[in-house]
């Protein structure tokens, strides 16, 4: 049997790997920092017949969208990625492909959006693609972003429902941390070739989101809504065996860190919660019992996976990279009140922004910051 | 020579009972494409009177999978699908001839909202026929003016007129150095046969227009459709033509009018058959207003005459 692969590599690269590793067939692109390497790197893949696929290179994100969502009408496994406006870009074909059941992957490397311009992070991007009725995974590390992009896959052809794979502009798409590859038949026996319920089929004629009435329509968006809440039991699933077979776990709806007896707990997503956990170190070093809980399922909100987890009384600090406009603080703080109120009246929430347009984010920056929330 | 239409053949793929309008030429065209292409086909549609008309969720009048697709998208939609057919072949997934990718669109999704997309597909060379069924106006949304309204016609959004030339869309399409081009009537059915029968030998990317008199968008009877798309030909407001790796002929009688043995129809019968263009005459500038749309015909008569004769 072969053994894993140890090599340094950028979250960018990993994720073109992860795609190669996942045996796509069909991978629409266009070019948009910082996630411009992914696709690059996969149409060097293409080119040198190191990946079995076509690689179209389309004129815009929406196109984009609109090529990835046929060609997963037509049956094949799809993957695009995309950033900031890019992603804005898409929205109307984002509906598509969620409203048509297709199992389509994406990475959205996140970046603050214009305007005014800048190219370095934030979560506005895909905090504000909420409402289209996709899955969204966010990472904090390069391997995270391999690993989710193979547990994406598992979960979206399972539900066919499309999901999209969230990281870091920069701090994970250019740098290089250590990468683990497990061997391509432990990722062939977790993620096995795609076959689709339906496609589009000259043998078996039949219409694609043609017109509806009301009667028609309803039932349709409540299917999605329901089965968008049940991808939690599979994305716990697509974890657990992705860890038996390789051995490798981020956690699965959320991911937590000396949380157990901890009295204030800090929630965030991204590279910035990688970079909290050394900021718990410097707070219980100071005596304060801190822990962190990072859900990396933003979309179905993990509400019970969190209730459940929450210490008794626990502060909680939400650190958002993101502004939820009308109200004041970020939209991760919005929904976990929402999830928590009449559940746990013992839990206080408290909320900052920070990090916008990828403001450094130190250790030591955040557990100051926790520290002043918590004389609040 | 052009195949009769007593020739076509006799297999259907518009079924009986579908929900467009009596004298619809967009219906009227697909019936004629379908009998060229046959049921191997996947159809690719935007928002517009084809989907509308095409039953609602779950029947459907075509005998082909259909897709309809975002408003801007008919474009890069079909690459999508083209790559996937050729790609799940290779691997082995998909077995026998691969299906025919064709989008049918309107005006608005060809001229205007769908031409970034449709232009990257050109370029790219996908493999697919791109037709687009032109009625000169969005039909489907109460007829308002698209790039493909030629001037002087009303619509909700040009209520004394349009006062701009229509774009040559066809020939835009040719100078993306595609295989094929060709532009067809409903008028001329065998010649869009014809034409559709040999887009449908030639790998890569086909563009075919369609002119489709609309009665309600052009305000004629109903039973004129026909009647309206010859006399465009004859007039010389539509030409004809088609070109294979750059080259353009013309087609009769487009062919005759742009050689001069026949003369084009002045256009004032087809201004005064429609109620788009015949409102003008109600005005005291009538005579001028007339004199542009004809004028307009007759430089594009000179135009593409002037045009063909580019070969290299």
């Amino acid at each position: 049997m072969k053994s894993a692969q140890v090599t340094m590599d950028t979250g960018a690269h990993a994720a073109a790997l992860a795609v190669k590793s996942a045996r796509v067939d069909v991978v629409p692109g266009y070019p948009i920092t910082p996630q411009t390497s992914i696709m690059e790197a996969i149409a060097a893949m293409v080119e040198n017949d190191e990946l079995h696929a076509r690689f179209i290179p389309v004129e815009g994100e929406h196109s984009s969208m609109a090529a990835a969502v046929s060609a997963s009408a037509a049956g094949a496994r799809v993957f695009t990625a995309t950033s900031a406006n890019g992603l804005l870009y898409m929205h109307e074909v984002l509906h598509m492909a969620s409203g048509g059941r297709l199992p389509v992957v994406m990475c959205n490397v996140n970046r603050g959006i214009f305007a005014p311009w800048t190219l370095w992070a934030d979560h506005q991007d895909s905090m504000a693609q909420r409402d289209t009725g996709w899955i969204q995974y966010h990472c904090s590390s390069n391997q995270e972003v391999f690993n989710t992009i193979l547990q994406a896959y598992r979960v979206a052809e399972q539900i066919n429902i499309p999901v999209m794979v969230n990281f870091d502009g920069f701090a994970i798409s250019h740098c290089l941390m250590p990468l683990t590859l497990p061997p391509q038949e432990d990722i062939d026996r977790f993620l096995p070739p795609y076959e689709p319920e339906w496609r589009l089929d000259p043998n078996h004629p039949s219409s694609f989101s043609n017109v509806t009435n009301a009667a028609e329509y309803a039932p349709f968006r409540q299917m999605l809504s329901e089965d968008i809440l049940a991808a939690i039991p599979l994305v716990k699933q697509a974890a657990q065996e992705y860890k038996d077979i390789t051995g490798m776990w981020d956690g699965d709806t959320i991911d937590t860190y000396r949380l157990e007896d901890a009295e204030v707990v800090a929630i965030a997503i991204n590279s910035m919660a990688a970079e909290l956990r050394l900021s718990i170190d410097i707070l219980r070093e100071q005596g304060i019992k801190a822990g962190l809980l990072r859900p990396r399922l933003f979309l179905p909100f993990p509400a019970e996976d969190i209730i459940s987890a929450l210490p008794q009384n626990a502060q909680v600090m939400v650190l958002d990279r993101n502004y939820n406009f009308g109200h004041p603080g970020g939209i991760l703080a919005s929904e976990l009140k929402s999830m928590l109120f009449g559940r746990r009246n013992d839990i206080t929430v408290k909320n900052r922004v920070m990090g916008i347009g990828g403001i450094d984010l130190t250790r030591r920056f955040m557990a100051a910051e926790i520290r002043a929330m918590m004389d609040e | 020579m052009t195949t009769s239409i007593k020739k076509l053949p006799d297999t259907e793929q518009v079924l009986s009972g579908n929900g467009a309008c009596g004298g619809c030429p967009a219906t009227m065209a697909l019936r004629i494409v379908g009998k060229a292409l046959g049921s191997n086909a996947i159809m690719l549609l935007t928002p517009s009177c084809s989907v509308a008309s095409m039953g609602m969720t779950p029947k459907l009048a075509y005998n082909w999978p259909c897709i309809n697709i975002t408003f801007a998208t008919a474009g890069s939609s079909a690459s999508g699908i083209t790559h996937a057919l050729e790609i799940m072949k290779e691997k082995g997934r998909l077995q026998g001839e691969l299906p025919t990718v064709f989008s049918w669109v309107g005006d608005g999704g060809t001229y205007d909202i769908g031409f970034q997309a449709l232009s990257a597909a050109a370029e790219r060379n996908d493999n697919m026929i791109f037709f687009c069924y032109n009625n000169e106006a969005y039909s489907n949304t109460g007829v308002q003016r698209s790039g493909a309204t030629p001037r002087g016609s009303f619509t909700t959004t040009t209520p004394t007129g349009k006062r701009q030339p229509k774009k040559n869309m066809a020939l835009l399409m040719l100078e993306h150095n595609i295989p094929y081009v060709a532009t067809a009537t409903v008028a001329y059915p065998g010649d869009l046969y014809d034409k559709v029968v040999k887009a449908k030998n030639i790998p890569g990317m086909k563009y075919i227009e369609i002119l489709a008199p609309c009665y309600l968008g052009w305000q004629f009877d109903m039973p004129e459709t026909v009647q309206m798309s010859r006399m465009a030909v004859r007039n010389g407001a539509w030409l004809l033509w088609e070109a294979e790796n750059g080259k353009i002929d013309f087609n009769n009688p487009s062919s005759q009018i742009i050689s001069g043995k026949k003369k084009a129809e002045p256009v004032n019968e087809y201004v005064m058959k429609q109620g788009r263009f015949n409102r003008l005459l109600k005005g005291s500038d009538a005579e001028q207003r007339i004199a542009e749309i004809q004028g307009d015909i007759d430089h594009q008569i000179a135009f593409m005459r002037e045009r063909a004769k580019i070969t290299i």
